[in-house]
């Protein structure tokens, strides 16, 4: 653990993670007002104007708009500061979703020689569609919601873990630390959770810190199109979407969820690359 | 002049290591046509020395102090491109893993090619002629069709070859030859070892031998450095440190090595009998999509019988299908056919349920202490896993572990310790103890030694023998190695090819052996005019 908090990618990464996690949380309390709350009269703001916004009540208050406001009249700080709610979740339920389906199925695909083959072809099905084409396919049949997205965006990513699993597993199952499980008598289920998964870990939360950052966005390119998230949720997709044709005059509808966004998938990705470099040190010469 | 010439050399272990200094002070030269062997144990610091003479000393090992004199050529602080013109013209180094050291998408032929453009101007021609002289000199067959071959392509004893050929291909003064017959088998060795000393005693080249094996040294050396933990602690000529070692790790290490004389079998004739095999055979089948399947037939008709309280080896080359035996006894792996009898119970066709409650009767030590515990696992939980799956309560199963921790000489504090905490003999004695966890009835040591330095071997090795004699165990003991046998086996099976070629009491086979295979065996022991073991 000392060792990779000393790794500066994972200070920076983490660091900025964590900075996003605390701005999420605490959005409320950040000089934000309800992200679906809108004025006509504060429409189409600049950064750092000052204007009103009427509460749900039909009170009038005076608000900053430190990131302008869209065309409704909404705040775009606010929207973006709650957005990251739902990036952060999405990124982190897409990888949990597809690391345990992936888990048991690629456990069960290495340690199972009868069913690897037939797992493995499904899988080579599933990875054969591109992500987007799936993600988009899915959400048009199950409309959007927040779960709709994250299946839709977990699915594409569930061949890869079964596969990185199922290859560490066809070497692990070789030791002779597993063999001797099996002449002590130990079940194939407890084998394969007590031996094995603990010893495939470290390539795992790398590979679940590139989901993370795949998903965000994905989920923001979703939202963007327009097949992502309803558009009453604030996600950095949907304020960038409503942005989009106003761009060339108010490009900071655009350019600050881009920001927030950019900065997400860099922290994530670094962070992934500092952690592949301190667990793994054998991955890091090869990639 | 000597050809070699290392004064005072000091090299430095990164900071946090176990000592300061990987090499302490060590002075000794290589003379014109002599072989030196350095001998030690792990982490002795001996391919250190070899690194630092070619100039591949790692980084993280920097030279502290002392010079090395190449002929009359001082190259401690030599520059890269000085080092790189005096490899293989001056000084050439052969490893212990040929099939790594050579370049497997390189025909063998290219590579010595290579060696020979980037330091002469010969021709193409002149090239070609020199690379067939040196491959008939190393005794290649049919020397075309090796520089045709890819190394994946030839054996193990001929990758070797290829690597001396490239060493001595433009007859440097220096060879360093790093446990060069480590990864081959006794009869392969005994031909490499000769081999190296032919040759060297035709082109006087010195040579640095660098092993961890007594037999190695008694079949090759001139003269004998010892070495331990860094520190030169004898050398002299052959005879005089093989005989009379005047240092006490000398004589330690000498009086480890196991004799080849069989010692006195047990007498078990009326004890009941725990293993049986009968026409056992494991063949693998290589199914392809195209073309012909293929069968490999790893053992074949094996039919063996051990009774309590006795040891029976299994001796063999690799390749010989010794494990093959083993792992279907312990059934890793499913016998192709024949029957396998454990305690009058036919075990070869149970399926996994029905085999289970009996996997208890059978535990099995294998090779590597390394990767035999579980990295993530403390050695507690390595030792209970077994009982508690045969419903044995935790508490009881605890105090088993604590009891065995003492039977197998180790602090009952180190259960809650990680393996990684622990030596590779501590590791090997874990690793017994988590067998006898179970009460077995019979206990297969595969290999079980093989990777341990011989004074812990030594230790190991007593301390099966102990708990074979205490708990009235059935052991099988596979090796590889005729000394190790000699020491442990009532009994001894000698495979080769699959099958059992020659069977019975230790003693007959060792002293009378039958078969073809089993003398050409016991001819390439190396160190076979040494009685070790007596001392």
């Amino acid at each position: 653990m000392r060792t990779i908090l000393r790794n500066w990618s994972v200070r920076i990464g983490g660091g900025v993670l964590l900075v996003l996690i605390v701005v999420a949380l605490a959005a409320p309390w950040l000089g934000t007002v309800d992200p679906s709350l809108f004025d006509a009269a504060s429409r189409d703001l600049r950064p750092g104007q000052p204007g009103e916004i009427t509460t749900l009540e039909g009170e009038t208050l005076k608000h900053v708009f430190l990131m302008g406001s869209d065309s409704f009249g909404r705040d775009v700080y606010s929207r973006v500061l709650y957005g990251t709610r739902v990036s952060l979740l999405v990124g982190l339920l897409c990888a949990l979703l597809a690391l345990s389906v992936g888990i048991a199925c690629g456990l069960a695909a290495g340690y199972f020689r009868w069913l690897d083959g037939l797992l493995m072809r499904f899988m080579d099905g599933v990875m054969a569609i591109p992500a987007i084409l799936v993600a988009i396919t899915l959400v048009a049949i199950l409309r959007g919601s927040l779960a709709t997205v994250i299946l839709a965006i977990a699915i594409p990513e569930i061949p890869r873990v079964t596969r990185l699993v199922r290859s560490l597993v066809l070497s692990i199952r070789e030791e002779p630390y597993v063999e001797a499980a099996v002449a002590l008598g130990t079940p194939a289920w407890r084998i394969m959770l007590r031996h094995i998964l603990p010893n495939c870990i470290a390539p795992l939360v790398v590979q679940g810190t590139y989901i993370v950052a795949f998903a965000i966005l994905v989920e923001a390119i979703l939202s963007f199109l327009g097949v992502g998230l309803p558009p009453d949720i604030p996600t950095w997709g949907n304020v960038m979407a409503e942005g989009r044709s106003q761009f060339n005059d108010y490009p900071h509808n655009i350019f600050f969820p881009g920001v927030f966004l950019a900065l997400t998938v860099l922290a994530v990705n670094i962070l992934g690359d500092g952690l592949r470099d301190t667990l793994d040190p054998k991955m890091a010469k090869r990639v | 002049m000597n050809v070699l010439d290392i004064r005072d050399l000091s090299i430095a272990l990164p900071a946090g290591a176990e000592r300061a200094l990987a090499v302490s002070r060590v002075s000794f030269s290589v003379g014109k046509g002599e072989i030196l062997c350095l001998v030690g144990e792990s982490g002795s610091g001996k391919s250190v020395i070899a690194q630092s003479v070619m100039g591949l000393l790692p980084r993280s090992l920097p030279l502290a102090a002392g010079t090395l004199w190449l002929q009359d050529e001082d190259i401690t602080r030599a520059p890269e491109a000085r080092l790189r013109k005096l490899r293989t013209t001056r000084m050439s180094m052969i490893f212990q893993e040929p099939m790594t050291a050579l370049n497997p998408v390189m025909r063998c032929g290219d590579q010595l090619d290579e060696v020979l453009r980037f330091h002469t101007q010969d021709s193409p021609g002149d090239r070609r002629k020199r690379i067939l002289n040196i491959l008939k000199e190393v005794s290649l067959p049919d020397p075309e069709r090796m520089m045709a071959s890819y190394p994946h392509q030839l054996s193990g004893g001929q990758r070797q070859r290829i690597m001396i050929a490239m060493a001595l291909v433009l007859d440097p003064a220096l060879l360093i030859a790093d446990e060069p017959t480590t990864a081959l088998d006794v009869t392969t060795q005994s031909q490499i070892l000769k081999l190296i000393s032919e040759l060297q005693g035709r082109h006087g080249t010195g040579v640095l031998f660098i092993t961890h094996d007594f037999g190695v040294v008694a079949e090759i050396a001139h003269r004998v450095a010892v070495l331990r933990l860094g520190e030169l602690v004898e050398l002299g000529p052959r005879e005089e440190v093989l005989r009379r070692p005047r240092h006490e790790y000398t004589k330690m290490l000498i009086s480890s090595v196991p004799g080849l004389v069989p010692r006195k079998k047990t007498d078990a004739a009326g004890a009941p009998m725990v293993l049986e095999t009968r026409k056992l055979s494991k063949t693998y089948v290589d199914r392809r999509w195209i073309g012909p399947r293929r069968d490999v037939r790893a053992a074949e008709d094996v039919s063996l019988e051990l009774r309590r309280g006795q040891t029976l080896g299994i001796v063999g080359e690799s390749g010989s299908g010794k494990s093959t035996v083993a792992r279907c006894i312990v059934r890793l792996i499913d016998p192709s056919s024949g029957e396998v009898r454990v305690g009058g119970d036919e075990i070869a066709t149970l399926g996994a349920r029905a085999l289970r409650p009996l996997r208890r009767k059978v535990q099995i030590v294998f090779q590597d202490p390394y990767r035999s515990l579980n990295p993530r696992r403390t050695v507690g939980e390595a030792l209970v896993e077994g009982p508690l799956n045969y419903g044995v309560p935790r508490a009881e199963a605890l105090e088993r572990a604590r009891k065995l921790m003492a039977l197998v000489r180790m602090d009952a504090q180190a259960l809650d310790r990680y393996p990684h905490q622990f030596s590779g003999g501590q590791r090997q004695r874990i690793c017994i103890a988590r067998a006898l966890a179970m009460e077995p009835e019979l206990l297969i040591a595969d290999e079980a030694v093989s990777a341990l330095d011989v004074s812990v071997q030594a230790q190991v090795l007593e301390l099966l023998e102990e708990i074979r004699a205490r708990l009235n165990l059935a052991m099988l003991f596979i090796t590889h190695d005729l000394r190790v046998a000699a020491q442990v086996c009532d009994r001894v099976a000698v495979m080769s090819k699959g099958r059992v070629v020659e069977y019975g009491d230790t003693e007959d086979v060792f002293l009378r052996p039958q078969h073809e295979y089993t003398r050409a065996l016991f001819e390439a022991a190396p160190g076979r005019g040494f009685a070790f073991g007596s001392t």
